[in-house]
């Protein structure tokens, strides 16, 4: 048998958290991948929230380009608060 | 539960782009993770796609001793917890092979390599689990020793690995405190239930002690793997560490560990302990162990049986996959 499609988990810990990528699980349709994930990863009351999407959906970066699309951050430390000299006599800033 | 290294491959010689393969030892060497989409050495994939592989068959089988006497646990408190702790184990298998997936090989491939007989899993779970002590051994001994060669494991250079082990070893305490628990209530029952735990012992110990895989000496892999981060501890070490920290264990429970070397020795802070037959553990990995035809076939069986449930599923998502596309 053909494996049934890959989906990706996220649970929500609790309300005010962002969902967090937890792993993934196979099933042939949105609700039996809810319900697989459901066992899979919140037998221990992990979460309040379960999201499943199609691994094939996720659109990622490539490490190759690790570089391209990461470093031009490293040469900007003028976005860092600490970029800046401030006397110490100044408070509240 | 967790299976060591038991298919051998050849080490092979690189073909590999040398910068690339010195890029890669260095963020290894500096503990970093590597990621499904990294690049890695084609014997690195294989070495770790067969390691986690075998841990996940472990987890499955593993199912099937303890399985075994749920309809039999002597209450309903112990059949709950049965239940959970074989859930858990499903739980374990599906995390693995969710992560041996992201390295290239898919799972209908690897249950068909479980089921052909070609993968190996754990030699632990090819020993017949008699009585209902058997049960408190396994948690106590069996989920013990996965538990000291799991923990080292969250910090693999794999970060799919590293990530299911941290989920593993969060739920495996439980095993091993509910198994040493059965234990005491038979240690400290009737004569006859001391003899059941004390006999459940010795028919586990040794098995456990393998759980950790051959001696250093005739792992020739071992120095690659722990180069690479896939070990982090050998199996002389671990098992060392077991079985310091297990005899203590045996003692508060009154019962004799059925080995005759068994010495403290104060010099090395910690016990010398008898030869482990390997014999045994070759032949058992070689599938004689005492029930390993047994444990395939209800393998086997379970996922024919059940093929039903699988293709209803199948169906019922493309009914509705055609409707959508109607609408």
């Amino acid at each position: 048998m053909k494996d049934w499609p890959l989906w990706e988990v996220f649970v929500r810990a609790k309300g005010g958290m962002s969902h967090r990528h937890v792993g993934s699980v196979h099933a042939p349709d949105p609700e039996i991948a809810l319900r697989h994930a459901r066992d899979t990863y919140t037998r221990r009351m992990e979460g309040v929230s379960l999201w499943v999407v199609p691994s094939a959906r996720i659109v990622a970066s490539d490490p190759s380009d690790d570089a391209a699309m990461f470093d031009p951050a490293e040469d900007k430390i003028y976005r860092h608060p600490t970029f800046y000299d401030i006397p110490d006599d100044v408070k509240h800033i | 539960m967790y299976t060591t290294e038991l298919q051998k491959s050849k080490p092979v010689q690189s073909l590999e782009d040398p910068e690339k393969l010195a890029a890669f030892e260095a963020r290894v060497a500096a503990d970093e993770f590597i990621e499904p989409k990294d690049w890695m050495p084609e014997a690195y994939r294989r070495t770790l796609t067969r390691q986690i592989s075998q841990h996940a068959h472990s987890e499955i089988v593993g199912m099937l001793p303890e399985g075994n006497w749920i309809t039999r646990a002597p209450s309903l408190r112990r059949k709950a917890i049965l239940l959970a702790k074989v859930q858990d184990e499903a739980g374990h298998g599906l995390y693995l092979y969710s992560a041996a997936e992201t390295l290239g090989t898919s799972r209908d491939e690897m249950i068909e390599a479980l089921h052909s007989g070609k993968a190996k899993y754990s030699t632990i779970f090819n020993y017949p689990t008699l009585t209902w002590a058997d049960i408190g051994a396994i948690g106590w001994l069996v989920d013990g020793a996965a538990i000291m060669n799991q923990v080292p494991l969250q910090r693999t250079s794999y970060g799919p690995y590293a990530r299911a082990m941290v989920r593993v070893c969060k739920e495996e305490s439980f095993h091993q405190r509910q198994g040493y628990e059965i234990m005491i209530h038979l240690a400290a029952g009737t004569a006859e239930q001391k003899r059941m735990a004390q006999d459940a012992l010795n028919r586990w110990w040794w098995p456990s002690l393998m759980m950790f895989g051959p001696p250093d000496a005739d792992s020739p892999n071992t120095a690659q793997s722990m180069r690479w981060r896939i070990k982090r501890d050998t199996n002389d070490e671990l098992r060392q560490k077991f079985v310091d920290i297990t005899v203590p264990q045996a003692e508060a429970l009154g019962l004799t560990v059925p080995d005759p070397d068994l010495r403290w020795n104060e010099a090395k802070g910690g016990y010398d302990f008898g030869d482990v037959d390997w014999e045994e553990f070759y032949a058992v990995v070689k599938g004689e162990g005492p029930v390993a035809k047994e444990r395939m076939k209800a393998r086997r069986e379970a996922w024919e049986k059940n093929a039903w449930v699988r293709e209803a599923a199948a169906a019922y998502a493309e009914k509705h996959r055609r409707k959508a596309e109607a609408a």
